[in-house]
């Protein structure tokens, strides 16, 4: 099973909700879930945030859905880490 | 997420609690002064018959309630639409979907609703002695004086209210609302003279 444990994320979002209300929204996707969220910019309507979520199993598609109910769009996948269980392919 | 806290969040979301309660307040308001009004009229008419009175008073507590749901729930799901139209274009994609896109079709109903409700409420509140003289309950006074009295009573409540969300002198708050009640009722007596 091969598992992502870490994902860096590049965001546009509108101001509200704010960071703090954003981020927890994120970490309640799985549970064990680290967030760690960088407002990188801010417009006049929307914020560039830079999200780090680490955790044992990430659930991506879960993670863009929660960005996506809160108004906010993923603009780039920047960096990841996944592991494998060392099993070679059939 | 229950009912409840779907609606705090989407007021939340949307900055809108501090709409809702200004429409509260000044719709209560207006509800208030003009049952009022109408108690004073009537009081100072003479022999005005309950059933009348309270005809009257239900038809205007009515007018106000729809009143009140009809052109808030207009003004603010224009305003929503225009809001989200705006942040689409700022986000550079559809929100129909997400938290924004429900919050603009929702917050127009619980808008309107506080704001048609408010009146609404708060007239039936003034009402109560004339409803209870209807259906045979002796009041110490007379119903029309009891129902003055009870705007008087409610109009200064909502001075309070407004005191203590400004942080202010809760009685002042409380006064000056009265202050323009007695105003009114004022006004009233001079234009029966």
């Amino acid at each position: 099973m091969i598992s992502v444990k870490r994902l860096m994320l590049d965001v546009l979002k509108p101001h509200s909700p704010n960071a703090l209300d954003f981020a927890k929204h994120i970490v309640e996707q799985g549970p064990d879930y680290h967030v760690i969220l960088t407002v990188v910019a801010v417009d006049e309507k929307t914020e560039s945030v830079q999200v780090e979520v680490d955790g044992s199993d990430i659930q991506f598609d879960k993670i863009v859905e929660a960005i996506s109910s809160l108004g906010g769009s993923v603009h780039s996948i920047d960096e990841v880490e996944v592991i494998g269980n060392g099993e070679k392919p059939e | 997420m229950n009912l409840i806290e779907q609606i705090r969040f989407l007021l939340h979301l949307t900055h809108s609690h501090g709409i809702a309660r200004r429409y509260f307040v000044t719709n209560g308001f207006d509800g208030a002064l003009t049952m009022l009004g109408l108690c004073m009229g009537f009081y100072i008419s003479g022999d005005v018959a309950i059933s009348v009175a309270i005809s009257a008073c239900m038809g205007a507590a009515v007018a106000l309630g729809v009143s009140g749901v009809t052109s808030a729930y207009i003004s603010e799901a224009a305003e929503r639409k225009r809001e989200l139209r705006e942040l689409e274009e700022a986000m550079v994609s559809q929100l129909d979907e997400s938290a924004h896109g429900h919050a603009a079709r929702f917050v127009p109903y619980v808008i309107a609703l506080v704001n048609g409700m408010a009146p609404f409420i708060i007239a039936l509140a003034v009402m109560m002695p004339l409803l209870l003289v209807r259906y045979g309950v002796t009041l110490p006074v007379n119903a029309l004086q009891a129902a003055i009295g009870l705007a008087f009573f409610i109009i200064f409540l909502l001075g309070l209210y407004l005191g203590r969300i400004s942080g202010s002198s809760l009685l002042w708050a409380g006064t000056r609302t009265l202050l323009i009640a007695l105003v009114t009722a004022a006004i009233i007596l001079l234009i029966k003279m």
